[in-house]
């Protein structure tokens, strides 16, 4: 039988070297903040402004994304947003799957979903291409027309 | 009754320090000690599950902008009908509170005061979040159910 240490035992610090949770718990703050700002401008500008969720079609995406600031803009935001997210729920597997083979899948299920997404977002964005050959002209954005 | 008791050394006269008396819990039989900390907490993670489900959706969908503009459209489609406008509201309050309530943990952890006022601070993290949603929910069920 295992024993814990009486609650005000000081910390017994042999380990070296960097302390990756202190580092996400940082990083869970601060991309944080940012998150706050990417996704309320996201929001805004997807469902608030101009005509809210009807206006979101392939034209409408093929403008934010030969714009270089809304590059910018999603690729922080996939970045930013899908970390934080899956040390998010990192955290929720270690407070609640105790089985250690279980945890580990867990674990190994959410870095691998997470490396397949960020590199599948990421791809999307730098190799979109807003007038692609033989598309409808009607479902293209309308500056597709001048080229 | 907000009853101060000292510490264990009450009657000796080595412990000046007062400690707050624990709070009994709202709800008996309640999970840790009930109250706006712990459903903060409760709150926080369920919206943040919910909010690292629809991202991975999320992510995928917009992927298909790589695939044609004909995908595309079908799949954002889906996200203007009358049921899912609705799912947007609920993930938009889900996000709002999240990210509220993500600031006020910073202002916990960082503020020198911000512990004493955690729980000032989660009702305004619920009133910000009231007027904010009063502000998007007409426009939104405009946007979704207006023409």
């Amino acid at each position: 039988m295992t024993t814990i240490d009486a609650p005000r035992t000081p910390v017994n610090r042999t380990r070296r070297g960097v302390n990756l949770e202190k580092w996400g718990w940082m990083y869970m703050r601060a991309s944080g903040v940012v998150l706050v700002v990417l996704i309320f401008g996201h929001l805004f500008v997807n469902l608030v402004a101009g005509e809210g969720v009807k206006q979101i079609d392939f034209a409408f995406v093929a403008g934010k994304l030969t714009d270089p600031f809304w590059i910018v803009w999603d690729t922080l935001l996939l970045w930013l947003a899908l970390i934080h997210g899956a040390n998010g729920m990192r955290t929720l597997v270690n407070d609640y799957v105790t089985k250690p083979k279980v945890r580990a899948a867990l674990h190994f299920a959410l870095a691998s979903s997470t490396a397949v997404l960020l590199i599948l977002g990421t791809l999307v964005i730098y190799t979109f291409d807003p007038c692609p050959a033989g598309a409808d002209p009607e479902l293209v954005a309308s500056f597709c027309s001048t080229l | 009754m907000p009853a101060k008791v000292a510490g264990a050394g009450a009657s000796s006269s080595s412990a000046p320090l007062s400690v707050p008396a624990p709070r009994p819990p709202v709800i008996a039989g309640t999970l840790y000690r009930g109250r706006e900390g712990m459903w903060s907490w409760v709150l926080h993670r369920i919206t943040g599950v919910a909010i690292y489900f629809f991202l991975l959706v999320h992510i995928l969908d917009t992927a298909l902008v790589r695939v044609s503009p004909e995908a595309y459209n079908a799949v954002i489609g889906a996200y203007k009908t009358p049921i899912m406008g609705l799912g947007e509201l609920a993930l938009v309050a889900a996000i709002l509170f999240h990210a509220l309530n993500g600031l006020r943990i910073i202002l916990v952890d960082f503020w020198s005061v911000g512990t004493r006022h955690q729980r000032a601070l989660f009702w305004t993290v619920l009133g910000v979040w009231a007027v904010l949603m009063i502000a998007f929910t007409p426009r939104h069920l405009i946007a979704v159910f207006g023409g």
